[in-house]
């Protein structure tokens, strides 16, 4: 018995427990401990598989035709571990928040099976469970409401097709390899044809799982609606499971592949990083803006992925696994920063009622731990030093930078355009956490909800503390997991040293020294200032006031510029409505102004396809008009045409 | 840690903090005498900060911390930066912090900073500061990003110091294509980040242009001396870096006295020379409208990405 | 561009030869050091004397080289230039505003209306003279002063 097996083992067995233990006491305090304690076994257990301790498990009798199989190797507990922290922090937060609910020990049981599964049949049966359970989960709660139902058949849907797509390219794949375990894939040779089509079958339904552009419409839908745990553990722990499956699929089982599959990824993955952050910063509902940063590090991490794809096709295996550590490491943190920031949008929520980043404003006063840790998160999330998202974004520059000189004119095109990319998403995720911690949290209330605010409780605290721990402890020792995502990409505990090419940093060191420089000016000024109290004193106010809070910019002001700038390409919609005085047009009553910032992608993308859908739907009732023998000549009709096209045929 | 690194690591944020206040006043003096006016001599800025250090410390009501450490934050990053990145000499006390793409990070972190605090006053003013100084730095962060790109992809390395030397060594690639489009790029994001004309003006009057100005309307005393050193040495700062990665000459390669000389010599004539430039310049350009700014950011970009092309085809 | 160029050349210098520092000087002048930060504050002017103050931080009077500066905030300010009768509406907004600077402070009346109220004296929007609403350092007296006036008031305040 290894460790691993033991501790995963471990991992299903509290789940299964919890899951009953909470039908029959449904108290929050089981579910939440019970799910926390499954991700910790989880965490273990990848850990363990990790640090080499992997194992397989065969169950023939489980599922009948092809039973089911698990192996838990490096890659998977990678993913296993990063689904199991998810949890823990998840799981306290749900000892005081939300309904106490059996399936939510079941979505993470499914979470960290995906990973561990080793053939098809047993990856597709917990891809589908996970799809099932987080639906469950998203419409459990207010399911009364229209957003949330809405946000639901949009999950339904896409969430189906995902899986078919995925089902269809590795049925194919299956069907030339000997059996349907993962050993039997990787044996198994495909014509370029074949394998290119299960490339792109699994590559759609993966991206569409990871909310990658254009399949990203259920994404700021479903992670919005969903309670915030939930939020924080499909946002953090599931979406990297798309990742997952392009890595084991793309790079595992079909081997790397020609070039242009991976600068498929990569300009996908550039897209959807632009696409996602540029509508988070003109987004002003906190957790629709927290989904759409979510789209957009999943494009980063995409960009990581492709850029792999390209150097291991182009010859250059350094720079390969550099890449794959960018953005392995990427998923790691943006695992951690994303759960942090969910469960304080869901402490926001809960101290004030409302989600809308216009009504915020001034919970530092009233929840001061809440802001801190979201500070903490946004930090995080703006990819700045000493923030965590700064050390994967800058291994992946790192890369992309060293793929120049280029092995070819694709290469030299795609990675300059891709390290503009990555700049402009980095800028405009520095408007967009700006946003959302100086406007949510810092200025003056903007509304009785935000002004009537109230700390929340202590279980609740302590989930976003240790998610924050595991932010904090990521940015200053990225050394302590990138062993497990990079192989040896980079060397050195306090100082990353990158193998093979010239570069290093040392994010300890950095905040260290800011640190000092802080201190050191801060006792500069006291040495030098004449007097050391400072006076209250009114704020500047132009001599009138006093200043309301309907003075202050709000979210929607704050982005306004930004929006000027992308007008083309976010085309926003206005609408300004005048009504005048009855006496005379020339005086005005009032004037209403509306905007929104509609997702362009899903205007032009989706509406064609839904109004057409809708219309063959139309077309297709005209048929059934309810006449029997209108039904009776269809069925003639068909049986001709069958036999026909057999006469024809044979 | 080298001694050289040692060495520039003391010398360098003694040269910038008490030359950048200079810097500021001999660029007012150029502006000065080139709009018919005498100008109140170099050492104004100097005087400025002296009387404000000495002035009372102000609390706004309703401010909180984030108000109060903005401005230790925004010169603590400054400082860090001249301690580390190559400006008097090569090598650097702290090798894995001078990298390029960790300065530009630690610029934009005093500038959130700064733009948290217009923010946490909740005024209009502030807000106001606060959403235009993000979004120019958004726009600028492609620009210095490709930019440094372009001239670390021959280098093979971001590092400052790298590059810097490898600048000494090689002198022919200043004159190259790859050198001149990224120069003008960076001279643009230059003076986009430090809120020069035509990106923003640093001596208005008027709050409805202010991008700098408005989000620290509010600081007073000490806090302002603060804010206005740290922008005077971030300008020094984006000229040192500048001047190193075009015309490194002069640049202290040994940890001797004379080459220290030298180095300091160097550095000063050269951020002189540029701060001179740069606002000779000014006295011919009006100020952009804002919504015209992004046009000017999107022209470098496009220089920075022609940098990155011709470093490519003229390998 | 040229045109400009040529134009600066040809004009050289029209700042005119500093006259002799005025004898005396204020108190707070030793704290401030040659450097004073003006925040303006027109508590009910005809705007006769804002023209005479933009003629005096212009080229050919040129305050700024004894070391003044207007600045947009009271916060960055040392001292208050106030001009015109105080008016009731006005009143309020500039004890604010002088509320607003950090010590040490100073207020300087700019004018004959901000010293005395001038041709408004007794009128029923005036609240009265500046000094009768906050404490006044200087005054500069003419209607309205001429910017020599005023640069000679600022440079008993920098010193220089």
């Amino acid at each position: 018995m290894n460790p691993a097996q033991v501790t995963f083992g471990a991992a299903v067995a509290l789940a299964l427990a919890t899951a009953v233990a909470a039908i029959v006491v449904p108290r929050r305090v089981v579910v939440g401990a019970g799910t926390a304690l499954t991700g910790a076994a989880g965490l273990a257990a990848g850990v363990a598989a990790v640090s080499g301790h992997s194992f397989s498990l065969v169950l023939p009798g489980l599922l009948p035709l092809s039973g089911v199989s698990f192996t838990l190797d490096a890659l998977g507990g990678l993913f296993v571990a990063v689904t199991g922290g998810v949890a823990v922090a998840a799981g306290v937060y749900a000892t005081s928040y939300g309904k106490a609910s059996a399936v939510l020990p079941m979505f993470v049981l499914a979470m960290l099976l995906v990973p561990a599964a080793a053939s098809v049949g047993t990856l597709l049966v917990c891809w589908e469970l996970m799809a099932l359970f987080s639906l469950l989960l998203v419409i459990g709660e207010n399911r009364s409401r229209a957003e949330v139902t809405s946000a639901g058949r949009w999950y339904a849907v896409m969430t189906h097709l995902g899986f078919v797509s995925i089902l269809c390219g590795l049925m194919v794949f299956a069907a030339h390899a000997p059996a349907d375990s993962f050993a039997a894939l990787r044996e198994a040779r495909l014509s370029p044809a074949v394998s290119a089509t299960v490339f792109v079958l699994t590559l759609a339904g993966f991206a569409s799982k990871a909310g990658i552009v254009p399949l990203h419409a259920w994404l700021p839908r479903a992670h919005p609606e969903a309670p915030s745990h939930v939020s924080a553990l499909m946002s953090a722990a599931m979406v990297n499971l798309g990742v997952y499956g392009l890595v084991r699929v793309g790079f595992d089982l079909l081997g790397g592949g020609p070039r242009w599959w991976w600068l498929l990824v990569l300009a996908l993955g550039a897209l959807s990083a632009v696409h996602g952050i540029l509508q988070a910063a003109m987004s002003t509902d906190l957790k629709r803006l927290l989904g759409q940063s979510t789209t957009e590090n999943m494009g980063l991490v995409l960009v990581g992925v492709g850029a792999a794809g390209l150097f291991t096709a182009s010859g250059n295996p350094v720079l390969a696994g550099l890449a794959t550590a960018a953005a392995l490491l990427h998923v790691v943190n943006h695992a951690a920063f994303k759960t942090l920031l969910f469960l304080a949008a869901g402490a926001v929520l809960h101290g004030t009622g409302t989600r809308d980043l216009d009504a915020l404003g001034g919970l530092r006063r009233t929840m001061p731990v809440t802001t801190a840790l979201f500070g903490v998160g946004a930090l995080a999330a703006s990819a700045l030093p000493p923030g965590t998202a700064f050390v994967s974004e800058w291994l992946l520059l790192q890369a992309l930078v060293h793929g120049l000189p280029p092995s070819g004119v694709d290469t030299a095109i795609a990675l300059p355009v891709a390290v503009a990319a990555v700049a402009l998403t980095a800028g405009l995720a520095v408007v967009t956490f700006v946003k959302a911690f100086g406007v949510g949290f810092l200025a003056k209330p903007r509304s009785e909800a935000a002004a009537n605010a109230r700390e929340v409780p202590y279980g609740m605290r302590a989930g976003m503390a240790i998610a924050a721990l595991g932010c904090v402890v990521l940015a200053l020792l990225p050394s302590l997991v990138l062993p497990a995502v990079a192989g040896g990409a980079t060397t050195g505990l306090v100082t990353l040293r990158l193998t093979g090419v010239t570069g290093s940093l040392s994010p300890l060191l950095l905040t260290l020294w800011l640190v000092v420089a802080v201190v050191v000016v801060a006792a500069g000024v006291r040495g030098v200032v004449a007097r050391r109290t400072r006076r209250d004193a009114r704020l500047w106010d132009c001599g009138g006031g006093p200043m309301s809070a309907r003075m202050e910019y709000t979210a929607t002001s704050f982005a306004e510029p930004l929006q000027r700038v992308f007008d083309d390409v976010v085309q926003p919609e206005l609408d300004v409505h005048v009504t005048h005085h009855e006496e005379s047009r020339y005086l005005v009553r009032a004037v209403e102004f509306r905007r929104s910032v509609p997702d362009r992608v899903e205007r032009r993308l989706y509406a064609p396809v839904l109004a057409a859908t809708r219309a063959w739907g139309r077309a297709g009732r005209s048929l059934a008009t309810g006449s029997v023998h209108r039904y009776l000549g269809y069925g003639f009709y068909t049986l001709c045409a069958a036999l026909l096209l057999l006469a024809v045929t044979r | 840690m080298t001694a050289l690194g040692l060495a520039g690591a003391v010398v360098q944020p003694v040269l910038i903090v008490a030359g950048a206040p200079v810097l500021v006043g001999v660029m007012r003096q150029v502006r000065a005498r080139l709009e018919g006016r005498a100008g109140p001599g170099i050492r104004q800025p100097w005087r400025d900060l002296r009387k404000l250090f000495g002035k009372e410390r102000i609390a706004p009501r309703g401010t909180s911390e984030v108000f109060r450490v903005a401005p230790l934050v925004l010169v603590a990053t400054t400082l860090v930066i001249t301690v580390v990145a190559p400006f008097v000499t090569v090598a650097s006390v702290l090798n894995p912090v001078a990298d390029l793409f960790v300065v530009v990070a630690l610029l934009a972190v005093g500038a959130v900073a700064l733009a948290l605090a217009g923010l946490d006053t909740g005024t209009a003013f502030g807000g106001m500061g606060a959403s235009r100084e993000v979004t120019i730095l958004a726009l600028v962060e492609p620009t210095l990003l490709v930019a440094i790109l372009a001239l670390s992809a021959r280098v093979g390395s971001t590092n400052l110091g790298d590059v810097v030397s490898s600048m000494v060594r090689e002198p022919s690639r200043v004159i190259s294509p790859v050198s001149l489009l990224a120069a003008v790029a960076l001279v643009i994001a230059t003076v986009a980040e430090n809120g020069r004309i035509p990106v923003d003006n640093p001596s208005t009057h008027l709050e409805l242009t202010m991008v700098h100005e408005a989000m620290v309307l509010e600081y007073a005393g000490p806090d302002l001396a603060l804010v206005e050193l740290a922008s005077a040495m971030r300008l020094s700062v984006f000229l040192g870096l500048l001047a190193n990665l075009f015309v490194p000459w002069g640049i202290a390669t040994t940890a001797t006295p004379a080459a220290l000389l030298a180095g300091v010599l160097a550095l000063v004539l050269k951020v002189g020379v540029l701060g001179a430039a740069l606002a000779a310049a000014e006295v011919f350009l009006a100020k952009l409208r804002l919504f015209r700014v992004p046009e000017l950011l999107a022209g470098s970009f496009l220089l920075s990405l022609l940098a990155v092309a011709a470093s490519y085809f003229l390998a | 561009m040229l045109n400009l160029w040529r134009m600066i050349r040809r004009t050289g210098r029209v700042a005119e030869p500093a006259p002799p520092a005025p004898a005396e000087q204020l108190p707070a002048a030793g704290a401030l050091g040659g450097s004073v930060q003006i925040r303006h504050v027109d508590a009910g002017s005809c705007n006769g004397c804002e023209i005479e103050i933009g003629a005096a931080f212009g080229p050919v009077y040129d305050a700024e080289r004894y070391g003044a500066r207007l600045v947009a905030s009271p916060r960055h300010a040392d001292a208050l230039l106030v001009t015109g009768v105080v008016t009731r509406n006005m009143a309020e907004p500039l004890l604010r505003t002088f509320d607003a600077v950090p010590a040490p402070k100073v207020v300087v009346a700019v004018g004959d209306c901000a010293r005395n109220c001038g041709a408004f004296a007794g009128a029923y929007g005036a609240v009265g003279a500046v000094r009768d609403v906050v404490p006044v350092d200087v005054e500069i007296a003419g209607c309205p002063p001429r910017p020599e006036a005023i640069v000679d008031g600022l440079r008993k305040l920098t010193g220089r």
